[in-house]
Parts: C-alpha cells; structure tokens; sequence
C-alpha cells in the first residue's frame, strides 16, 4: 500500500482532519493533522480505516524557530515575516500487517501559551512514556494523559533541555556545574 | 510474607446448626523499593513495587538514574563528533547503535557506502548481536539462580571482543561505523580468525543450550511466566525478541531490508510456547538463543560475499571530509539485539543537527513492565525483568 493509498483511506474515514500531505523525493512523506482530530485519525489508523498501525514507534517533539533552515545571522528583509516558530509534535506509526510507515505530524505555532496536544495514550498505551518523555524534554503538555509527570530528569528539575531557549544551569544543588 | 497480618476466628452457624469456623488471613499492602541498585535490574532501574503478601498489585518503574540528554548534546557536536555518544546508550550492543546513527545521516545527507564497508557493518552488527545475546543469557541464568551459564557465555563474549579490538582497538565502545563509511578497513587474517569463531560458537552453543534451556529448574521459573500475548507486545510498542517471543513475525532486517540484508537468507524465530504459553519469559529466552544461530549463519555468508567480491583497501564512499546535511529531515530504524533502534533526524543545513531523536528498544520494551508486573510474585518479577533485557544506558539515553 501506498503513501497516497494511506492518505486516502484516512481522509475518507476522517474526512478534513488531514492538512496537509508532504511528499518530496528527498523527504520521508509525512501527513500534517490539525490538533483537534488527531485522536480520531489515530483510532482510524489503528481500528477503523482496516489500515492495521498496531505499532506506535515513537513521539518526537520538535521546537522550530523561526530562523530554522535559514542562513546563519540571516534576517528577514523588508516586508518578510518569519513568524515566531511553531512546536510540533511527529508520531512515527508502523503496521506490521501491511509491512508499511507512515508519519503523522502536528503542529502549534508559539505566542499562545505552552503546546498542548490531545493524549493518544487511551489508543496506542505505548504513548504513555513518549508523552511523558516530550513532556519531560519539551515541556509539551498532553490533554488526558492519566499521569503526566517527568520520566527521565529529576522530578524537581527546572526548564525542559530540549528547548531552543533552555539556558543551561550554572549549579544543581550546590553542585558547581562549571 | 505478612505485614500486620492476624487471623481473625469467625464463628458461624451453618443451617444444620453445627458450628463452623472460618479462618481470615488479613494482609496489608507494602510498598516496595525494587532497585536502583539490585542486582536483577541490570543497571540502575528502581520498580516501586506494591506487593500483599507474595503478589504483586502495583509496579512503578522510576528511570533516568543515568540520563545525559544525548539528544540535546547532538545538537551541539557535529555529526561525526557524535558518533561516541551513540555507543553509549546501548552499551552491549554499540556496533549496532552507530550503524542505526550513520544510517540515518547516510539517509539524509545522501550519502553512498561501498559494497565492502557494507558487508563489514553488517559483519560487525551480527558478531555485536551475538555478544550481546550471550550477555541476556548470562545474566538471566544468573537472575534465576544459575551461575555457571554466565561464565560460558563470558567466555565466547571476551572472543568477540577481542575480535573487536583488533579491528578497532576498543572492546566496548568501539565507534568504528561512520557515516558514509568505517573508521578502517578489516586488518590482514581478521576474517580468518573470524570463521573460526564461528565454528567454534557452534559447538559452544550445543552446550549452552544443554546447560540451561533444557535445564528443569530454568523451565519451571520461566514457563507461563510473564506471558505477554501478541495484543499487549503491540500495544506498548514492543520491537525485537520481546515482540517475536510473543508470536508477531517482524524483524526488519527481514521486513525493512537495510543494508545488504535481502541478499543473505536467515530465519526469523518466533516463540510459539513450547514450553508453556506463548509469549512467556522462556519464548522470549530462546528467540534469543535461536538469534545467535542466525547470525553465524549471517555472518558466514556475509565473509564469503565480502572476500568474493570486493577488493581488501575500497571502503570509502562520496563523503566530503566536512559532513552537512540539508534541510531535510529522515527516518532510519534498525534490528538492535533488542528492537527496532529508531534514529529521526532534522537537519538545517549546517555541521550539526537541529534535532535527533533516539528511539531505544528498551525504553519502550520497559514500559510493558507496569502492565504486566500486577498479579505476578515478586521471585517472577525478577524473571520478568531480566526476560524483556534492558540496557538502562539506552532507557535513559
């Protein structure tokens, strides 16, 4: 089955939910789902659609700026507006029935608070570390996730590593980090 | 084993007037520090265990004992600075970790490996496979209470290691696959010495196997015990042994193929509960066992494909000394000894990543364990534990 077979299959089962579908020759294809329906387009990927992605194989979670891809010390020219970046969160899903990938990725640009994604954990419950591990690392916030709390640093850290912005601490506890 | 326990008498009257009694064992809840140092964990995992009496109610397993964030650190080396840090998280298995890490930039970066440094990585990945199988099957006799099968398996691992210093001068972290090539070539004799470690293994094997698999003591501890049927195995992301114990037939050396893997034939084991269940603790042991066949069978063919048809000296590729990936972003998975080793990668342009995302085996495989540890006793969660065979230099990353 193909990537455009896949695609749809899903928008068929969940008609509107699929944003955008990337396929360059360079790139892994990859489908942008909007926030809202992602829970349903995870059902129908695992349940519904007769796709079988039994196998969630990982969560990424990714903090673009806005000078992502762009030259070194380059600014926007007149007119230009870069916007303020965006998070994204990518599920990598994998069906060992078709023997087939697919990429989902969802995206919330930055300035409206912190990056809140709807849980999968009730669908795929190998989401529920990958969750707390963008949680821990990227201080992405999970709607419906049953217990979400740091998974890898110390319950009592501060920041999240994994942010462009994350300024590294001079101390931890009295311990000179320098 | 009961806390505040007290038997309690309950005189009753039956209907035929005789009297009865009932004899109520009351036993509370303990909670339980499983680790960070036991010597079950296999490194520094700590299971908050719930436990009445014997059995198990609630398992909570607390890691990041050793996190480094080697994620974080990628994006401030360049690419080929961090090939170090990917030996590091799957210590046992560090060939295979920098193979999965130079796939991933090969993929995005465009690159091209010559056929014999294909051949060579993929000689290295087995012989890695094979040592890190005979430290699972060391250290889970030992987990059970047999010490012996640890000394055997030690003895073959100290060969494949020192097969590995001299290719590479290191024993454990050895950073020898690069993206776009190998640190060197094969030296002179090394694929000799090689065939007779294959020969060898062979025969080692047929001991292990009368050592421990038909051992009674080591089927009754594993048999039925911590069966993880095929459903669970998907549900929490389960990848490798764990995943094959459990019946689904998916390796991606054999569904995926990377490397030159569809030119050489191998079977794939999956447990089919020949012991007890499928899907239980000594499935999950003897795909383990099977594996390490497999790979000798991987590796003679490999050997022979390499000295047939490439020349001693051609492993270099189209790299550029200085490595830049484009704005791009990729995938690359490979077969660890212990599942699907996933590296996803964005590139931005410049010497170093913008993000790379590890994707660890045990780290998903250990996730299974709060599902599967309630109702069990707590002498099987340690069975348990060493079955699944986590790597905590990988759960934490």
């Amino acid at each position: 089955m193909s990537f455009e077979e896949i695609q749809a299959q899903l928008e068929e089962a969940v008609p509107g939910a699929v944003v955008e579908a990337v396929t360059e020759p360079s790139k892994d294809p990859y489908l942008v789902v909007s926030k809202d329906r992602l829970v349903e387009v995870c059902k129908a990927l695992r349940q519904d659609a007769g796709l079988g992605f039994d196998l969630l194989v990982s969560i990424t979670a990714v903090d673009y700026l806005p000078t992502f891809g762009k030259k070194k010390n380059a600014k926007p020219k007149e007119g230009e507006d870069w916007g303020p970046g965006h998070f994204e969160a990518v599920y990598h899903f994998l069906s060992t029935v078709l023997n087939e990938r697919i990429v989902l990725k969802v995206r919330i640009p930055k300035g409206e608070g912190e990056p809140i994604f709807p849980t999968i954990s009730g669908i795929y419950p190998a989401a529920d570390w990958h969750e707390r591990e963008a949680y821990d690392l990227m201080g992405f916030g999970f709607e419906g996730h049953p217990d979400l709390r740091r998974i890898l640093c110390d319950d009592d850290w501060v920041g999240h590593p994994l942010r462009k912005d994350y300024v590294f601490p001079k101390e931890f506890k009295g311990i000179s980090a320098e | 084993m009961t806390t505040g326990g007290r038997i309690q008498e309950h005189q009753e009257h039956s209907a035929s007037g005789e009297r009865e009694f009932v004899l109520d064992v009351r036993t509370q809840d303990m909670e339980i520090n499983m680790g960070p140092q036991h010597p079950s964990t296999h490194g520094v995992l700590k299971v908050v265990i719930r436990a009445d009496g014997e059995i198990l109610t609630k398992a909570t397993p607390h890691m990041g004992y050793i996190h480094r964030c080697a994620e974080k650190i990628a994006e401030n080396v360049n690419y080929d600075q961090f090939v170090p840090y990917t030996d590091r998280y799957d210590y046992l298995a560090a060939m295979n970790n920098n193979l999965g890490y130079a796939l991933v930039v090969e993929k995005a970066a465009d690159l091209e490996v010559a056929p014999r440094a294909t051949w060579i990585r993929m000689i290295v990945a087995e012989l890695n496979r094979i040592g890190s199988h005979l430290i699972a099957f060391g250290t889970y006799g030992m987990d059970i209470g047999a010490f012996t099968p640890f000394l055997y398996g030690f003895r073959e691992r100290e060969w494949m290691m020192s097969l590995f210093e001299k290719l590479c001068g290191a024993r454990l972290t050895y950073s020898f696959v690069f993206p776009g090539g190998l640190a060197n070539d094969v030296p002179p004799g090394w694929f000799d010495e090689l065939k007779r470690f294959c020969d060898v293994f062979e025969k080692k094997w047929v001991e292990y196997d009368k050592l421990l698999t038909r051992n009674k003591i080591f089927i009754e501890r594993t048999k039925n015990v911590g069966v993880i049927p095929a459903g669970m195995a998907l549900d929490y992301g389960l990848t490798g042994p764990c995943l094959r114990g459990s019946g689904v037939r998916y390796d991606l050396r054999e569904s995926q193929p990377y490397l030159f893997y569809d030119q050489v034939s191998f079977d794939v084991p999956v447990g089919i509960g020949e012991m007890g269940t499928q899907g239980d603790c000594w499935d999950r042991y003897y795909v383990r066992m099977i594996e390490m066949l497999q790979s000798v069978r991987i590796l003679r063919q490999c050997i022979e494909r390499c000295e047939k048809d490439t020349t001693p000296g051609e492993i270099k590729g189209n790299r550029k000394k200085t490595l830049r990936v484009p704005v791009t972003e990729a995938y690359a998975g490979v077969e660890n000894p212990r599942g699907e080793l996933g590296h996803y990668l964005v590139g931005d342009g410049s010497d170093h990543p913008y993000r790379l995302k590890v994707r660890g085996p045990s780290f998903c495989n250990l996730s299974v364990l709060q599902e599967l540890l309630p109702g069990t006793m707590i002498a099987d969660a340690v069975a348990i534990i060493g079955s699944i065979d986590i790597v905590l230099g990988e759960v934490d990353r």
